[in-house]
């Protein structure tokens, strides 16, 4: 009986030890922490705080930020949170680019050259933001063994494509700093869109220092991420949640108004929902997770869903090195018998734009319907489909069965089965259903492994040239289609060149013409925002690449 | 008992090294790359990716060194989370799916045995209805429907807990409800199908005409023995839940270990699905190991040695 008393005893021992250890988050720090920089704040900015106490704003990701490297990072949510905590040469304000760390510039007549003068600005740790860093941070992307996989975005600079390639050297780039406070630019092309992208995250800067000495210094919030924007990440909790502070050193502190941003990460779209209506966050809409389909409607009828336009389109690609789709008119009928009107009414009820062209309204010059062709027009597809028959040597619809493939999920499944129903009623085409995990399904698009494949394209910056850019020509890593023509790539070759915007957009309107005539792409819709927000929020906005500056967000209580 | 333990540590070891091997071949022959992404890179790009992570090697040079990290238990980095160890995403993530696993299992296991024990007391009665109904019930229905519930009702309807998060013991309480009824439905059937045969024995019979209580016996005598198959139940569930669930941590947005075992596969993020295998499976044998030694513990007819000469 002792014996097991013992047994028991010890039992109990390890257990308390175990409970001892348990870990239910970081649940006191932060409120010490907290404490602490209220009192820093209040004691730099007495008169910054208003009676309703430090401004808060709620927010949640759908993720853990793969890289908060903005040189390294590619996606989404890891943009969201850079975008706060870093700033450009340039920003946006209201989808209007807008001066940033750079006080101003100036273009040489040709556009080739770009001589940016920096700011006061500083670092949050209170060093001054030189134009080496700049330097710094865009070699460090170009340099191809850092394998920065966005660096293409930095291809307008010259000598930069070649470099990253492999072929060139870093003193051949055209990025020079005069001084500390000027960086000159020299590109390969007047690149009209230039100071859009020295807003985008890879064109962001990077503590030199700091980056020199510690190579994983992105992988934790402390004392060595070292960031320029309105905001600094104080605390990181992985696959958690991450805490951002107002940086007390940014030159327009003044105005940024929140003194504190919660973003927690939460996978589920519907928990999302139940947290903004428990009032546990204050927004939801992409990057800060998504509407979730099921709450659309009855956001709709409270009167607080928002419907922003976006620059970005949901396409199906045609593989044309495909015995069958290689033919044009078959893809033209294909194109043509889509019911996006329904589509969108029916199936993916986010009040999408029916996408009758290659580039979304929401571009600049790009407005209005361009009028290719018609929604759901099933006579000409009939047309187009017979004539595509005969050159096949086919004489009946039925012979042609095709494959649609998709990566899993959901909503593409639903969009493809609606498709493929009006393909079989209105043209007598049998389509088969085919989706497998993303990765599986990128290395089946670009291997022309397909006959028929979803893909969506957001815009990295409002210009048309980022939607036809990838089918210039076949060998291009975004083409997927095996389609080029050479009037399609002399066109586009043509608006680099040209200077004037009008005469550019025009150029790129006839090539968006060809790719509207051979369709080695049907474009299905043209995306929209949707997101809630609390009646407390105040300018927190989304502009048409899905950006949002949590500088200008005020909250009112 | 030693002999035993060191017998048996070395077909953990030969189990680990069939899982491994098993693993890496499974790996390689998915189709689908860590790097596929939406924006293509230059194949230079590409090329340097690979060599970071050594994927350009041969697949006899991979598998060395993959044996190697796992002997050294040192995964590398992470292919899709840059700068992040695989270690590091384990250390850190364990902990919290640690102690939701053990609140789930104290509960599961409190709630299921007593469940089970009156059920048997009051065979065929109303109480035993009840008790199995509760049982089927909570075995049938999904947790992620049940989390589902209790989020919307107990957390967003009436306010009690918070809808998700990590933040405190608070928020532990209902995705550690949601893991433990599944499994507590388990243990009462387990519990009330063995504490019938057992009442049925000679012992039980004994002690009742002595004129001892109904709950005495349970306590002092039944549960003692009707329990060994609620123990071999206990050791993969521990493993299980101690590790995480990628659904409940999904709705209730925990940051723990059971996602990576499920993104890390369709990421392709090749070093943390062998990181979060090794580690899963090195718990899930010990487990199953502590299981056995305990078994001598309780009942000490059963001898580890085996059969005597």
């Amino acid at each position: 009986m002792k014996k097991r008393n013992l047994f028991l005893m010890l039992m109990l021992l390890a257990l308390t030890l175990i409970l001892a250890a348990c870990n239910f988050g970081a649940e006191e720090k932060p409120a010490s922490e907290e404490e602490t920089t209220e009192g820093t704040e209040g004691t730099e900015s007495p008169e910054g705080t208003t009676e309703g106490g430090p401004k808060e704003l709620n927010l949640v990701v759908t993720s853990e930020p793969p890289s908060m490297h903005p040189q390294l990072a590619t996606d989404n949510t890891s943009s969201a949170v850079l975008k706060q905590i870093y700033e450009g040469l340039t920003t946006y304000k209201d989808g209007e680019v807008i001066a940033g760390a750079a006080e101003k510039w100036e273009v040489s007549e040709d556009g080739l050259v770009y001589t940016f003068t920096l700011r006061d600005a500083k670092w949050s740790n209170g060093d001054a933001v030189t134009a080496e860093d700049f330097e710094y941070a865009w070699k460090f992307a170009l340099n191809p063994e850092n394998a920065s996989e966005y660096a293409s975005i930095l291809y307008p600079i010259k000598g930069a494509q070649a470099y990253n390639e492999g072929g060139g050297t870093e003193e051949d780039l055209g990025i020079k700093v005069v001084d500390e406070k000027t960086l000159e630019v020299t590109l390969e092309n007047p690149t009209p869109y230039f100071l859009e992208l020295t807003a985008f995250k890879t064109y962001f800067p990077i503590h030199k220092a700091t980056a020199e000495a510690n190579e994983t210094w992105y992988a934790e919030a402390g004392d060595l991420f070292i960031t320029n924007g309105p905001f600094t990440l104080t605390d990181w909790q992985h696959s958690g949640s991450m805490t951002l502070e107002k940086n007390a050193n940014y030159w327009d502190a003044e105005n940024v108004a929140l003194d504190k941003v919660n973003i927690g990460m939460v996978e589920s779209e519907t928990t999302a929902a139940t947290m903004f209506d428990a009032g546990e966050i204050d927004f939801v809409g992409s990057p800060f997770q998504t509407v979730a389909l099921d709450v659309i409607d009855r956001y709709k009828q409270e009167g607080i869903l928002k419907i922003a336009d976006y620059s970005a389109i949901y396409m199906y690609k045609f593989n044309t090195t495909d015995k069958i789709m290689g033919n044009a008119n078959i893809r033209k009928a294909l194109t043509l018998a889509i019911n996006r009107q329904g589509l969108v009414d029916n199936i993916t009820k986010g009040e999408q734009t029916p996408a009758l062209g290659m580039v979304p309204l929401a571009v600049n010059g790009f407005n209005e319907d361009r009028g290719y062709i018609k929604d759901n027009d099933i006579e000409e597809a009939k047309k187009a489909l017979e004539a595509g028959l005969k050159e096949l040597g086919l004489s009946d619809p039925s012979e042609l069965n095709l494959k649609l493939s998709f990566n899993t999920s959901e909503a593409h499944a639903a969009i493809a089965q609606f498709i493929q129903e009006g393909w079989r009623t209105n043209l007598g085409i049998e389509v088969t259903l085919d989706n497998s995990e993303w990765q599986v399904y990128l290395d089946k698009l670009t291997n022309l492994d397909y006959q028929i494949g979803r893909l969506g394209w957001i815009a990295d910056y409002n210009d048309a040239y980022t939607f036809l850019e990838q089918y210039d020509s076949a060998k291009n890593g975004n083409n997927d289609t095996g389609w080029e023509n050479a009037e399609y790539t002399a066109l586009l070759h043509q608006s680099n060149a040209e200077t004037d915007q009008e005469k550019r957009i025009e150029l790129l309107k006839q090539a968006e013409g060809i790719l509207m005539s051979e369709f080695p792409v049907a474009p299905i819709y043209y995306y929209t925002n949707l997101s809630v927000k609390k009646d407390y929020v105040e300018n927190m906005e989304l502009d048409q690449l899905g950006n949002v500056y949590l500088k200008y967000v005020d909250i009112n209580k | 008992m030693l002999r035993y333990i060191c017998k048996r540590l070395i077909y953990i070891l030969m189990a680990l090294f069939i899982i491994v091997t098993a693993t890496f071949f499974l790996m390689r022959l998915a189709p689908g790359s860590p790097f596929a992404s939406e924006r293509a890179f230059p194949p230079k790009i590409e090329a340097q990716l690979n060599a970071k992570y050594g994927l350009d090697n041969p697949w006899y040079i991979q598998y060395k060194d993959y044996l190697v990290d796992t002997i050294s238990f040192d995964f590398g980095e992470s292919m899709k989370y840059k700068g992040r160890s695989t270690n590091d995403i384990i250390s850190e993530s364990f902990p919290i799916s640690l102690t939701l696993g053990i609140e789930a299992m104290i509960l599961a296991v409190g709630i299921g045995i007593l469940l089970g024990a009156i059920a048997a007391l009051y065979h065929n009665k109303l109480p035993d209805y009840l008790a199995s109904t509760i049982a089927v019930l909570g075995i049938s229905v999904p947790s992620f429907i049940l989390a589902g519930l209790m989020q919307y009702f107990l957390a967003f309807k009436f306010g009690h807990f918070p809808v998700s998060g990590w933040k405190g013991f608070n928020y532990s309480i209902l995705p550690a409800l949601a893991i433990a009824i599944t499994h507590a439905g388990f243990i009462a059937k387990l519990t009330r199908a063995s504490m019938l045969e057992q009442s049925n024995s000679d012992y039980v019979k004994m002690a009742r005409s002595k004129g001892l209580g109904k709950w005495t016996i349970v306590i002092r005598h039944t549960l003692r023995n009707a329990l060994m198959p609620v123990i071999t139940y206990l050791g993969p569930l521990t493993a299980g839940v101690v590790t995480g669930s990628f659904i409940i941590e999904q709705i209730f947005a925990i940051p723990g270990l059971g996602k990576h075992f499920v993104t890390s596969i369709t990421n392709r993020d090749y070093t943390v699905i062998m990181g979060t295998t090794v580690f899963y499976s090195i718990i899930l044998l010990f487990a199953v190991l502590i299981v056995d030694i305990l078994y001598s513990v309780i009942d000490p007819r059963i001898k580890l040695k085996g059969a005597k000469k």
